[in-house]
């Protein structure tokens, strides 16, 4: 079923054609083996990590580390710059990530607290043009002001990353207008990336025109993450379907939906 | 003594250990000269010298000096 939708709308970002429109994170999961079980439900092919040192039970002789898991699965990694405040520390760890998963793709996060968690637009800003000149493919997470979102576009971004709403905060989307406005002035991928909460959440993303929906803790922290996970599997492919298909407008008096010639008297 | 520090700890240093040594006792998984990993499996680890990446067809070449400051990164879950 998969590869007939994504036949007639496929999704390709960095060049590369993905069968999902979700991608998923892998943080606050309790163990490798719940992560694994729940990523394989997504139907995900493209999944991110954090760049961190390396500790004995981050892999190693015993049992598969993460980024073997996700090998194993046929799922693409997407290292991110988890916990940089600099563009300076952004740029090193990207470049870390690339030397060890051997991918220039990077999801560049670069926040200004770690209370709020919020982008810091001016180091991302930034950030985005220098890795972009050092040849990374750039998914840049950022706020959901339109302005900033072209501008990341316009350095080279392979892909912007709007947030629904701060990390983990399940929120929802908070600004359906500003990221509406960010879809209709973007010609890269846009992806909903943050404060995702439940699978309408998720579909409500790609109906006001998204690419993609990237989330974690709405799976990794839900009591079911596995059923979660199939949920917004299908709410992701839901959601882009009703995207494509003109839905009706809203209107302010009712319409009939039946015809009332025809009636009997009775 | 010589010693290096690694991951932020201060760690012995033997004369002539490389990058791949190192690796090698942090990872439990044997290196090979092109720095990649004797059992054939991806081994998904970055290291730094004194801030400078170490390409991992340079791990056997590197003889580490006392004092250096190493970082060895891996991916794990975030994000």
């Amino acid at each position: 079923m998969t590869e007939t939708l994504t036949a007639t709308d496929p999704f390709i970002v960095a060049g590369v054609p993905l069968g999902s429109r979700l991608i998923m994170g892998t943080g606050g999961a309790p163990s490798l083996d719940g992560l694994g079980a729940a990523l394989v439900a997504s139907g995900t092919e493209l999944t991110t990590v954090a760049m961190r040192r390396y500790a004995p039970g981050s892999g190693g002789s015993g049992g598969t580390n993460l980024f073997e898991l996700l090998v194993e699965n046929n799922i693409r990694v997407l290292p991110n710059t988890a916990g940089c405040f600099t563009a300076r520390e952004a740029v090193m760890t990207a470049e870390l990530a690339r030397e060890a998963l051997e991918t220039d793709w990077v999801k560049l996060e670069v926040i200004a607290d770690e209370h709020t968690l919020l982008p810091d637009a001016v180091e991302l800003v930034e950030a985005t043009e220098q890795l972009v000149n050092r040849g990374f493919k750039v998914f840049a997470y950022t706020n959901d002001d339109p302005v900033v979102a072209l501008r990341l576009e316009q350095l080279g971004a392979a892909a912007v990353m709007p947030l629904g709403a701060p990390i983990g905060t399940g929120l929802g989307i908070l600004n359906p207008h500003n990221i509406e406005l960010i879809v209709s002035r973007a010609s890269v991928p846009v992806v909903l990336d943050a404060g995702i909460g439940t699978a309408s959440d998720a579909a409500l993303a790609m109906e006001l025109g998204c690419d993609a929906v990237l989330l974690a803790t709405a799976v990794t922290r839900a009591q079911d993450p596995v059923r979660m996970a199939e949920a917004f599997k299908h709410a992701v492919i839901g959601g882009r379907l009703a995207s494509r298909a003109g839905r009706i407008p809203k209107r302010a008096h009712a319409l009939a939906s039946s015809a009332m010639e025809g009636r009997p008297d009775l | 003594m010589s010693t290096i520090q690694l991951n932020g700890a201060a760690r012995p240093l033997a004369q002539g250990t490389t990058v791949a040594h190192l690796v090698t006792a942090v990872t439990g998984r044997a290196i090979l000269a092109s720095g990649q990993p004797a059992d054939g499996g991806r081994l998904g680890v970055a290291v730094a010298r004194n801030q400078d990446i170490v390409p991992r067809s340079q791990w056997a070449g590197t003889t580490l000096e006392p004092g250096d400051d190493v970082e060895v990164v891996t991916a794990v879950q975030g994000g």
